[in-house]
């Protein structure tokens, strides 16, 4: 069942994050002007199209941007908490590489898409695994090989495993062992940008259930990117509705489910075809999904949008907060004033 | 509801029943064979093993399927991975030769039409493909797919003609031809794009689509458009569809007859609304289990209790292909390959749980 989670401490703190690419035909704005606020402990859900920018934004907090890509502006506040259980916020943009390097792995992790392209082919799991504590950690070698078989146990691996190579493993294995990998230090959040796409239905449940389980375990914080709503509705605590580089919606997914705000959340949940009931007509969302490099002036979805006003095509809306727990970026709810303003969103 | 209509007319004839799902044949009495039909379809694949023995891969084992042309259904063919649902697919377009059983069209084997039933077989017989990019060469506008069609099948005479074609073919699958017509692939959407092939399908007005996978790499929220077309096409064109997916619950949304692959076999097949509401085989019950569903109140409450298997390379085809997975096995399971037992009508399961149940044996026409 769903439980709403306290939002009182945050982890991440996401405030216009912009992250472009450089092409010959200008930047591309794949991220552009994302504020964001992650909780800890919480599973926070990411959604949207291809292309939406999704990828982009998990990248950017990883700080993973590589060229042609650039931050063009923003900050990520990435929270610590210390031992006498203050926050320590720090902005990862400015920080050096280096010091996000060493914070990656060992304070935020990353499940990919296709492990098979995380893991080298041509070493052992066991080599693979043990690379990352070691490059992050003094551990002894037995401290460390000690970990990594616990961490296989909790995702359910075979102790033969470490001594495999990938090609000896299949989708669901491989996908288990990024995601032991990426536990082994136990950092505050993991992004996993849709780690069971690729997988196939049964095989994706085991993966799903499991994430879920070492997550409520370690205490972790979550995001998961995915374009699956099906896969949100079974794993996320509260969502957000990314489109042409900004967020539409985010709310607590009972919330996006049963009562979405932004049309296009409309248009995404009548898009899911589900089994029994009756069998209706799905709408969709006619149209595509704008050019990063070129967005429509105003509201980025007025193109597509049924609830089209004149304003939309002028100005474009901000992600402000219309109820608790609730913001919405939609010129729908600009007469909405939402009183109790003061758990600081905007 | 688009179709709640369920055929009951094969329920006398269960041994040496008829193909596939069982609602390809008789109209008012009177036999008319299927448009296209595969009947006991294997392939085999020849592995790689040390030494000199050769050993065999069965990427499709005995699958029966018939898509009829009036009423048109949309049949689906839903399996995981690995489960031979492409190999199928190209062989009922005639890619790849089965290695036995029978492909007919019109209840003709193909390997006997003559030149120009062959050329009505490939006119009739359309593919739509998983990737919409990788069909179009980049280099060329979108709407030479089109033209190519309009030339080989001299659809048009005239240069105008051949432009009203296109405008009416893009129109059916609910695109604009403005929008089309002169663009690169880049610049359309995959969703787009799939239409397109669509509306190039569309020109030649066939009696069957076989469809492989065709929303898989699209984006969600244009999913359903290119599923309405298609829902479309039967409503209004009488244009059957072979729909292949792995995702249930568009096989679901489409309606008709559906075929549950596992490794090859068709483990149970029947009318879609019976076979979710009653899954019959262990395997469609995990599947169904497996599907999350898009409601965060309705979440999973049961831990799945599967072993995440390999697909056995080398396959006793003495035995049921599930048994390793399955949480009812019984001895029987591994020393005989269970037939089809009829579980409702036109509901055949193939898992020895339904014993004493009657037997379908699929009746290959001379």
């Amino acid at each position: 069942m769903y439980q709403h989670v306290d939002s009182g401490e945050r982890l991440i703190d996401i405030r216009d994050l912009r992250v472009w690419y450089r092409t010959t035909r200008g930047p591309a704005k794949a991220v552009d002007g994302v504020n964001l606020t992650i909780n800890r402990n919480e599973v926070f859900g990411l959604a949207g199209e291809s292309g939406c920018g999704k990828s982009t934004l998990a990248k950017g907090i990883l700080g993973v941007i590589k060229l042609p890509g650039y931050f063009e502006g923003g900050e990520v506040d990435f929270c610590r908490k210390k031992s006498d259980s203050t926050l320590i916020c720090e902005d990862l943009l400015k920080m050096s590489r280096e010091q996000v390097r060493r914070m990656r792995w060992r304070d935020m992790a990353y499940i990919p898409q296709s492990a098979m392209n995380v893991l080298s082919p041509v070493a052992r799991i066991d080599k693979q695994m043990l690379d990352g504590i070691f490059e992050h950690t003094n551990w002894s070698k037995e401290k460390a090989r000690a970990r990594m078989y616990e961490c296989m146990d909790l995702v359910g691996l075979d102790k033969a495993v470490a001594r495999m190579y990938p090609h000896e493993l299949s989708g669901g294995m491989k996908q288990r062992v990024a995601i032991a990998a990426a536990i082994t230090l136990t950092p505050d959040l993991i992004i996993a940008d849709e780690p069971t796409t690729a997988l196939d239905v049964n095989v994706q449940q085991v993966i799903l259930q499991e994430l879920k389980e070492i997550r409520e375990k370690l205490k972790l914080t979550l995001i998961y990117v995915t374009h699956d709503m099906a896969v949100h509705a079974e794993m996320a605590d509260r969502m957000g509705i990314m489109y042409a580089g900004v967020l539409m919606e985010v709310a607590p997914v009972v919330d996006t489910f049963h009562d979405p705000y932004h049309p296009y959340t409309e248009g995404l949940i009548s898009s899911i075809p589900s089994i029994g009931g009756g069998r209706e007509r799905m709408m969709g969302i006619p149209g595509r999904a704008p050019s990063p490099l070129e967005y429509p002036s105003g509201c980025r979805f007025h193109p597509r949008c049924p609830k089209v006003m004149a304003i939309c095509s002028e100005e474009m809306p901000t992600l402000k907060q219309v109820g608790p727990e609730r913001y919405v970026a939609c010129h729908l709810h600009d007469e909405y004033t939402f009183e109790e303003r003061a758990n600081g969103g905007d | 509801m688009v179709e709640t209509k369920v055929d009951t007319q094969q329920d006398t004839s269960i041994k040496s029943g008829p193909v596939g799902v069982a609602e390809s044949e008789m109209e008012s009495g009177a036999k008319v064979p299927p448009v296209l039909a595969a009947y006991n379809i294997t392939k085999e694949f020849n592995i790689p093993t040390p030494g000199l023995q050769r050993e065999y891969i069965a990427a499709v084992d005995q699958v029966t399927v018939a898509l009829q042309s009036k009423p048109a259904k949309i049949v689906s063919l839903v399996g995981e991975s690995g489960s031979g649902k492409t190999t199928l697919a190209r062989i009922m377009l005639g890619l790849t030769p089965p290695t036995r059983g029978v492909i007919t069209y019109n209840g003709k084997p193909v390997k006997e039409l003559t030149k120009a039933e062959r050329f009505d077989y490939r006119r009739n017989v359309q593919p739509i493909f998983q990737d919409p990019f990788a069909i179009y060469n980049p280099f060329y506008r979108i709407d030479r797919v089109l033209d190519i069609t309009i030339k080989n099948f001299k659809l048009a005479s005239s240069k105008s003609e051949a432009l009203e074609l296109k405008r009416e073919a893009l129109q059916a699958v609910d695109l604009q031809p403005r929008d089309v017509i002169g663009r690169y692939p880049h610049q359309l959407s995959g969703g787009q794009c799939q239409r397109v092939m669509l509306a190039r399908t569309f020109l030649l007005r066939p009696k069957v689509i076989i469809a492989d996978e065709p929303v898989s790499m699209i984006d969600v929220a244009v999913r359903t458009l290119f599923l309405n077309n298609l829902l479309d096409f039967r409503d209004k064109y009488d244009i059957s569809c072979l729909f292949i997916t792995h995702h249930l619950a568009t096989a679901y949304y489409m309606g008709g007859p559906m075929l549950v692959l596992c490794f090859g076999r068709v483990v149970e097949s029947g009318n879609i609304d019976q076979l979710l509401a009653n899954p019959s085989h262990p395997y469609t019950e995990q599947l169904l289990a497996a599907i999350p569903s898009p409601d965060p109140t309705a979440r999973w409450t049961e831990r799945a209790n599967i072993k995440i298997t390999e697909r056995p390379l080398v396959r006793d085809f003495n035995k049921c292909v599930y048994v390793e997975r399955c949480p009812y096995a019984m001895d029987i399971c591994r020393q005989q390959r269970p037939p089809d037992y009829q579980v409702g009508d036109d509901h055949y399961a193939a898992c020895f749980r339904h014993q004493g149940k009657p037997e379908r044996v699929v009746e290959v026409p001379a």
